[in-house]
């Protein structure tokens, strides 16, 4: 125990350079104590693990529960964390986790083996609906417990109290980030029980918060549990949400100091203003995230079955322009992967743009005069913005697209179509990784397995050569092959761009901004796991 | 022509008259009078670091956040809201002066029926309607136009009913039936002639409410499809940007107002000049 | 006056049931699948099956529709899809602020309608009069988004005296209000302006006039309460246009009540919001309704009981 929390203190110092201001006592110093405010505009819709899927309350949740696996703070590094070891099979089919002794849930409980066992059976139970029970398809007997209410899950085994063993039916390289998602979080069953569908709303955990007020609409307060098994953690002892903020508001507050986190970030309209503005400049934290926002072309409906005609759209499209038009809170992007993820390419050079080029690739694809079509896009500001941005680009070659400006849920629908959506815009649905491992990347929307009716993958490519290989690759799941499955994944994405299903627009940037009673290493505050920022580590200065 | 001459005679109607004029050549002429191609995106019309650009000798009213010319938009625009005031409005009077007409004609079964289904549509929040329906149908300008039409026409309905009822319980028409006139010659000769004026009335006013309709639902994201200018998008695409470019959201936000404006002050004057009687919220 | 009540309710229910049958098959015509959303984007195709079968949604619609109904007439309005809690729940929760606003909103188009209307109908034929009818048409024409874009820029984010958005102080309601207040005004002025120059006509105050009384003493003792009363009545017909107006304010101002709570679930398709919203609205605009042809009848005993 003592020996991952130490190396949790030295990712700290390492974690790169972002870490230029910190003024951290040692962590071991940090005194506990004070409390923050946190806004965001939207309400929020659960604080079950099982359920919660936004970037919201996905941080939250990860404050009040706790699975067998997390992060590293402020990187993408799994530790054991309700698990105090682990152990896997040379098959990679069987892991044996030790779990942690005398870890309490927040009514006093102690947590055990069954609670684990519990926790997974429940989020695969087809009654619960968890948007995760897919992750779990490696499980075996993943099929029939999530085909019938109340079955049993015959791979997940309490061995005593305090082990855990999981069998696979398949070997999984990115198991043990499964086990780090949300999804696969400890829950106690009685209170499960007790509140039934309503669980969401009354959240018990082990986790370094628990909740301890919500009113609707209003506001929802934490309070730092006392019994947390983590030695100086959480180290505020209150964190107070506001919702129903408007984010310029948030800001506005933020500088008189009534906020400490501006929760949806800063708002566009505000953002050069505030980012050359110098009293905000040590408020600001820049880091990158997961996410790459793309556009998809449909290879099942022509033209854009046509290869060329596919590349000539990626040489068309002006990235640093779109890039320009969001004040430049991204960068250009020319492959599927973010630079964060591992398995991105540096040497990879993608399409360049080129619009004579292009324009030459569609001619020799037959269409000189350019043709018409259509672009998805979801009607929330600035997607349609970037949108008539692209569609302009296209224009210059000879590409006349409509676009076709719905409500996020209808975009989602018509990508879920064969014949649909010739053309989408991802932004404000984009592929924001549930955990950082490329495989992620693939499956759901490159893969053939999102290739169906309902399934994320809008371009609809579905190659089967590289379908293997990523089940290979995925199969990997021996940590001395760590590397070269990895390097397998990046030869996977390059050939697939080379394909052309997507363009790959930009990778968003992060910026949050804190007020300055709050500290703690940089790189929780761009956590790549924890949106916006990471709860438990923050501490406030006039605690000290 | 007496009642233009009336019109003209009011100082406010005439103020009315004269901005529709305005606005309605300024839609025709708008190739000719726009410096740029109200889609175009200019290199220059954004800062290095993607700010718009506020009114100035370049561009009178500024650009917007692409970089486009404002005021090439708002011209633009303004075809978009006319076409939907005039086509919607159009719809939303027929629809309602042919179930008015019917109900309060055929009475019966008929005319229960269409009048409680009218009451049903009363009884509905027309915004959340209106949402719903542009939610089921892929919005474009003759969607937009439909969905307010199809919200737009209850009350119009409502009017022309409780006036068939009232004229054809007059005494003349009494004696027509009386005299073995035909019910549709009734109807054409003797009933529809008389609600022409309420019709024209609502025309008129009603193109206002759609206006502003169309806006709100712009507004929101669920109006005209870009890149079609409609002064609700431009306003829906520009908002939270209200603190460093105000011109992108009162200049547009004016532009609703006074074309509104000029149809409530002649319909209402019309109002007066055909119909005294007649009093209500338009 | 029993049995009219009587029909006027059971007229009003049915209508409630028409329009949820009406919004029911819009909803079902949507392009969106519901059990997809609520699945989410990992889940695989037996998970998305199994949630259909468990919210019903394979069944034919007629089905759907009656167990809705049934619910319906229990009093229960179903669960959100995507925030999974009960509908009831989430309204009672958005309903309180929604109320405050409208409220504060009839308040304010009552306070500026009414004094602008009598003091141009005691001025008539004046500049004045001439100015505050230019001002009720500018009321009435107003995009209601613009207004509230302005009075924000205005009073909120120049002058500081407000706050920029959000819930909570009475500090908070006072721009929203006036957003929400400005359209009626324009129409309460312009009808208060009619109903006071009928009334100024008539022969009482005619009369005491004659007595000698001051003129300030007679419109405000004598002509307004008179005038007022046709007036008031209409608030209840105009429950559906501030039924409108909120989810345009709440929007502009971040406010958190039903209308917000509407727009949301539109943009997620989360159905079962979206008809419980309608619903809730509906049956305010009904409401609305009865009361002011109630309030017509106590009026005026001529109106036929139709």
């Amino acid at each position: 125990m003592k020996k991952w929390l130490l190396a949790g203190a030295a990712a700290f110092l390492l974690s790169g350079p972002a870490m230029t201001l910190v003024t951290t006592p040692a962590h071991a110093q940090v005194k506990q104590g004070g409390s923050m405010t946190v806004t965001y505009k939207d309400d929020v819709s659960t604080l079950d693990p099982a359920i919660g899927y936004d970037w919201q309350n996905w941080s939250m949740i990860k404050s009040l529960f706790d699975g067998l696996m997390d992060y590293k703070p402020g990187t993408t590094e799994l530790v054991p964390d309700l698990a105090e070891s682990y152990e896997i099979s040379d098959d990679g089919l069987t892991y044996i986790f030790k779990l942690r002794q005398g870890v309490k849930f927040h009514n006093g409980r102690e947590m055990t083996a069954a609670d684990v066992k519990y926790s997974l059976e429940r989020v695969v139970n087809p009654a619960t609906q968890s948007p995760g029970a897919g992750f779990f398809g490696a499980i075996k007997g993943f099929d029939a417990a999530s085909a019938e209410a109340g079955t049993a899950l015959e791979g997940v085994t309490a061995v005593d109290d305090a082990t855990v063993k999981i069998e696979l039916s398949r070997p999984d390289a990115t198991f043990l980030h499964v086990m780090a998602l949300n999804f696969a979080h400890v829950v106690p069953a009685e209170e499960v029980e007790k509140y039934g569908a309503d669980f969401g709303k009354h959240p018990v955990g082990t986790g370094a918060f628990k909740l301890a007020e919500w009113t609707l609409g209003q506001r929802v307060v934490f309070e730092r549990n006392a019994d947390y098994y983590h030695e100086g953690l959480p180290r505020l002892d209150q964190i107070v949400f506001e919702v129903g903020q408007e984010p310029i508001v948030a800001l506005l507050r933020l500088e008189r100091g009534e906020v400490d986190v501006a929760g949806d970030g800063i708002p566009p309209a505000k953002f050069l203003e505030t980012k050359n503005d110098p009293k905000f400049k040590d408020m600001i934290v820049e880091g990158s995230q997961l996410h790459t926002g793309y556009v998809t072309m449909n290879v099942k409906m022509p033209p854009f079955d046509n290869l060329k005609v596919r590349q000539a759209v990626n040489m068309a499209i002006n990235k640093d322009r779109i890039v320009r038009i969001i004040n430049g809170r991204a960068v250009p992007a020319n492959q599927p992967l973010p630079p964060l993820m591992p398995g991105y390419d540096e040497s990879y050079e993608g399409f360049a743009f080129d619009p004579a080029k292009a324009k030459a690739l569609l001619a020799e694809a037959g269409f000189a005069d350019g043709f018409d079509t259509e672009l998805f896009v979801a009607n929330t500001d600035p997607q349609p913005r970037i949108a008539q941005a692209i569609q302009q680009d296209l224009a210059e070659i000879g590409i006349k697209a409509a676009i076709k400006s719905l409500a996020q849920a209808n975009v989602i629908a018509a990508g879920g179509e064969e014949d649909q959506a010739p053309m989408i815009w991802s932004g404000g649905m984009a592929w924001i990784a549930d955990f950082p491992d490329p495989s992620n990347f693939y499956g759901p929307i490159l893969g053939c397995g999102g290739a169906v009716p309902g399934g994320w993958n809008w371009s609809w490519y579905c190659n089967e050569e590289l379908d293997a290989r990523a089940v290979k690759a995925d199969s990997m799941a021996d940590p001395s092959q760590a590397d070269a499955r990895i390097e397998e994944w990046k030869k996977i994405f390059t050939a697939i761009q080379d394909e052309a299903p997507w363009v790959p627009v930009f990778n968003e940037q992060r910026f949050t901004i804190r007020s300055d009673r709050l500290a703690g290493p940089d790189g929780i505050f761009v956590d790549p796991v924890h949106i916006p920022v990471h709860y438990d580590y923050v501490y406030a200065k006039d605690a000290q | 022509m007496r009642v233009l001459r009336e019109l003209l005679r009011r100082k406010l109607a005439a103020f009315g008259l004269a901005v529709i004029a305005l606005i309605v050549v300024m839609a025709l002429l708008a190739p000719v009078i726009t410096p740029y191609s109200p889609d175009e995106q200019l290199f220059d019309g954004l800062t290095l670091e993607g700010a718009p650009l506020p009114p100035g000798e370049t561009f009178i009213l500024g650009t917007d956040l692409l970089g486009r010319d404002l005021f090439s938009r708002l011209v633009y625009g303004a075809r978009t809201s006319l076409v939907i005031g005039i086509v919607a409005n159009g719809v939303a009077v027929l629809i309602g002066a042919v179930i008015g007409i019917t109900a309060g004609f055929l009475r019966g079964f008929i005319g229960t029926v269409l009048m409680r289904f009218t009451d049903l549509m009363m009884a509905f929040p027309a915004l959340l309607l209106a949402i719903v329906l542009a939610a089921v149908f892929t919005p474009s300008l003759w969607i937009v136009a439909l969905v307010i039409a199809m919200v737009n026409w209850v009350q119009v309905a409502r009017v022309i009913y409780t006036e068939t009822i009232s004229l054809s319980e007059r005494d003349f028409i009494e004696a027509e039936r009386s005299l073995g006139a035909s019910r549709l010659r009734i109807l054409l000769q003797h009933i529809a002639p008389h609600l022409v004026s309420t019709m024209v009335v609502w025309a008129t006013l009603g193109i206002a409410t759609t206006v502003l309709l169309e806006a709100t639902l712009s507004f929101l994201g669920i109006g005209v499809q870009p890149p079609t200018p409609s002064w609700g998008n431009i306003i829906f695409e520009n908002q939270t940007y209200f603190t460093t470019a105000p011109w992108l959201v009162f200049i547009p936000g004016a532009a609703i107002l006074l074309l509104a404006l000029a149809f409530n002050v002649v319909g209402d004057a019309l109002r007066d000049i055909l119909d005294p009687k007649q009093k209500g919220r338009a | 006056m029993a049995a009219y009540l009587a029909r006027r309710l059971l007229g009003s229910a049915l209508i409630l049931i028409g329009i949820s049958l009406v919004t029911f098959v819009l909803l079902y015509l949507l392009p969106a699948d519901p059990a997809r959303q609520i699945a989410g984007r990992s889940a695989t195709a037996a998970t998305v099956e199994n949630i259909r079968e468990q919210l019903g949604l394979n069944l034919p619609f007629y089905e759907r529709y009656l167990r809705y109904l049934g619910g319906l007439l229990q009093g229960d309005l179903g669960r959100s899809y995507i925030q999974r809690t009960e509908v009831n729940t989430l309204i009672a929760s958005r309903l309180p602020p929604s109320l405050l606003l409208m409220a504060a909103g009839i308040a304010a188009e009552l306070a500026i309608g009414l004094t602008v209307g009598i003091l141009a109908a005691v001025r008539r034929r004046t500049k004045l009069d001439q100015g505050l009818m230019v001002f009720s048409f500018v009321g009435v024409s107003a995009p209601q988004f613009v207004v509230g874009i302005l009075l924000i820029y205005v009073f909120a984010y120049w002058l500081g005296w407000f706050p920029l958005s959000g819930y909570g102080t009475p500090q908070h309601l006072v721009l929203p209000a006036l957003t929400l207040g400005f359209l009626g005004a324009g129409w309460y002025a312009r009808m208060m302006r009619s109903s006071m120059l009928d009334v100024l006509q008539q022969d009482f105050v005619r009369t005491a006039r004659a007595k000698g009384l001051g003129k300030a003493r007679v419109v405000l003792r004598h002509a307004v309460p008179n005038a007022l009363l046709p007036v008031i009545a209409m608030v209840g017909i105009d429950i559906g246009i501030l039924m409108s107006g909120i989810v345009v304010v709440e929007s502009v101002f971040g406010w958190p009540g039903i209308g917000q709570l509407a727009w949301q679930a539109i943009q997620r398709v989360d159905i079962p919001i979206i008809m419980g919203v309608t619903l809730v609205a509906a049956c305010a605009i009904v409401v609305g309704n009865l009361i002011a042809d109630i309030l017509a009848l106590f009026m005026d005993p001529r109106i036929k009981l139709r």
